[in-house]
């Protein structure tokens, strides 16, 4: 049914049972998933959940906010070795992660200030800036980047009896359940609000009262809360670190991934952080193809598709709540 | 009471002064109109008021109290709410997400509320954006985008959205201009409603004379940045002055 009673009833999460039932099926789908496919796909899925919750952290600050950042790969960096250098002192990992999240996201708010007076283009040339800034300090600093052996993380100690890859698998699958959660509440609540207001007209968002100051920098904050938290989690599934796997391209993948998924969504999110996963997979005998495909798949994106794969599962929906009619 | 009170304001971009020392002085409760030929300045003297930009000289108080150098959205927490002459819209929103935001000050606004999905103070601003909606005939387009809405709806929109501050003064940008001559009748008459339903004064800047004259207590007239006439509707239209800017000299 789609008679809506009342302003609570309109402000779920979930307002239709079909919505509902269809979301438990996929809920199912992935907790049951380790123990039915091979390992190598749930490593897989572990990888997208991974870089879901950092494009997520994207996608709020160039999709809802509208302000271009090509510095995630620093943040990335600063939540890896945040976490890296932690667990190596022995400290729990919820505690690491947070750290690593928090550090990124304090970062963040630095690299957020020349977006008070840079717009577009010069945005993201400073924001690249720090990007690479950060790359050079790590890999000129041994005792912050671990020296040509890299930084060797403790792994995750597998619980509740599940194996090794089972517990690593449920373990940033729940992270990436909570920090979606997250994502959806705070796009609709007055923050997510003042984000698109600013995106879509600074000026009038000033007028109405919204202090652009206070939430760019929030904006910047919680994305690279978001992005630190990716990298610590990217500590913790390698295992290993070193500056080398934070380098622009880094940047430039969560960047695809956030326009191929579909800007201001978090569903495009967690689409486009799938196909940056899996496109290198598929391709994996053709590994110098794999920015070719990017690049053509992001002409082919803002030409037919300005929403990326959301907009296409949006209109695929769509189609079957219609059909047969068209 | 006097709401509003400016004195000598004045502001020039490179060599055009836009505004050359205005005084105006704006009482709580009524209706003034500022009208002029384009260019005149009356644009200008809004976004000053508003914030939007800095005036080189000149005060501006609210209730007794300078807004000279503080931020649109500070000035905003005061009691001013404006309309664009070119709306300046959340275009990629919903209606109703517009309206929202135009209550954002009103927000009690707690970042943990936000992100645990605690709706209270949705559901306690939804009523007034409803009451707004009524008022506004909008109920048909509370869901769609704002960009996919005509123009009459949009304009309506952005007058919903400033109404939703609860503004003690409103200032209105043009507020019937590109609209059929139906709902010009209509805003008109809307605007004249505002007065006795949201308690707020309004400055409106407005080329429609006609219209113009018939909703303002009182009316100014500006050219090349100067006040040339004030009074009423009926003494302004006939200052010589005035019908020289508008007609020329003979």
């Amino acid at each position: 049914m789609d008679l809506i009673e009342s302003y609570r009833e309109e402000l779920r999460l979930i307002r239709k049972p079909w919505t509902g039932f269809w979301v438990g099926m996929i809920f199912f789908a992935v907790i049951l998933l380790p123990w039915f496919s091979p390992e190598y796909y749930a490593y897989i899925a572990t990888l997208i959940f991974i870089y879901s919750i950092g494009v997520q952290g994207q996608n709020l600050l160039i999709g809802y906010t509208g302000q271009i950042s090509f510095g995630q790969a620093g943040f990335l960096a600063i939540g890896a070795f945040t976490f890296g250098h932690l667990s190596r002192l022995g400290s729990p990992i919820l505690i690491n992660l947070l750290c690593a999240g928090s550090a990124a996201g304090l970062f963040g708010l630095l690299v957020g200030f020349p977006s008070l007076r840079l717009k577009g283009p010069y945005l993201a040339i400073a924001t690249l800036g720090f990007g690479i800034t950060v790359y050079q300090i790590l890999a000129n600093s041994e005792i912050l980047s671990g020296g040509r052996m890299g930084l060797s993380v403790p792994k995750l100690t597998p619980f509740l009896g599940l194996t090794k890859s089972m517990s690593i698998y449920y373990f940033n699958f729940f992270l990436f359940l909570f920090f979606t959660l997250f994502s959806y509440n705070l796009v609709s609540s007055y923050i997510g609000r003042a984000f698109i207001a600013i995106r879509d007209n600074d000026i009038a968002a000033e007028v109405t009262g919204v202090n652009l100051a206070r939430y760019k920098l929030l904006s910047f904050a919680i994305s690279s809360f978001y992005t630190g938290i990716q990298g610590g989690l990217y500590a913790l599934l390698m295992g290993y670190l070193e500056p080398n796997m934070f380098t622009f391209m880094e940047a430039i993948t969560l960047f695809v991934a956030v326009i191929i998924g579909g800007l201001a969504s978090v569903e495009g999110s967690i689409f486009g952080a799938a196909f940056v996963i899996l496109i290198p997979q598929i391709f994996s005998g053709y590994k110098e193809l794999v920015p070719v495909i990017f690049g053509v798949t992001i002409i082919i994106v803002l030409i037919f598709e300005p929403l990326g794969l959301f907009g296409r599962w949006m209109k695929m929906r769509l189609y079957l709540r219609n059909w047969p009619f068209r | 009471m006097t709401l509003l009170r400016i004195d000598d304001l004045a502001i020039s971009f490179g060599g055009i002064t836009a505004l050359a020392g205005i005084d105006l002085q704006v009482e709580e409760g009524e209706i003034i109109a500022v009208i002029g030929p384009n260019g005149s300045g009356k644009t200008t003297l809004l976004n000053c008021i508003s914030g939007v930009y800095k005036p080189d000289r000149g005060e501006i108080f609210l209730n007794g109290e300078s807004l000279l150098g503080l931020s649109p959205d500070f000035i905003s927490h005061c009691g001013i709410a404006r309309t664009f002459q070119n709306l300046r819209l959340f275009l990629h929103t919903t209606v109703l997400d517009n309206l929202l935001l135009g209550r954002h000050i009103k927000f009690r606004k707690n970042p943990i509320h936000a992100l645990l999905r605690m709706r209270k103070e949705e559901l306690r601003h939804r009523e007034m954006v409803e009451e707004i909606i009524d008022f506004l005939d909008l109920q048909a387009f509370r869901k769609a985008r704002v960009i996919d809405c005509p123009f009459g709806i949009q304009k309506k929109v952005e007058l919903g959205r400033a109404l939703g501050l609860e503004p003690k003064l409103l200032l209105l940008d043009e507020p019937v201009s590109g609209l059929t001559m139906e709902e010009k009748e209509e805003s008109a008459y809307r605007i004249g409603e505002i007065r006795g339903r949201f308690h707020a004064t309004i400055l409106l800047v407005e080329h429609d004379l006609r219209i113009a004259s018939r909703l303002a207590d009182r009316m100014v007239a500006f050219n090349y940045g100067q006040k040339i006439a004030e009074g009423s509707p009926e003494q302004v239209q006939k200052n010589p002055e005035v019908i020289r800017a508008y007609l020329g000299e003979e």
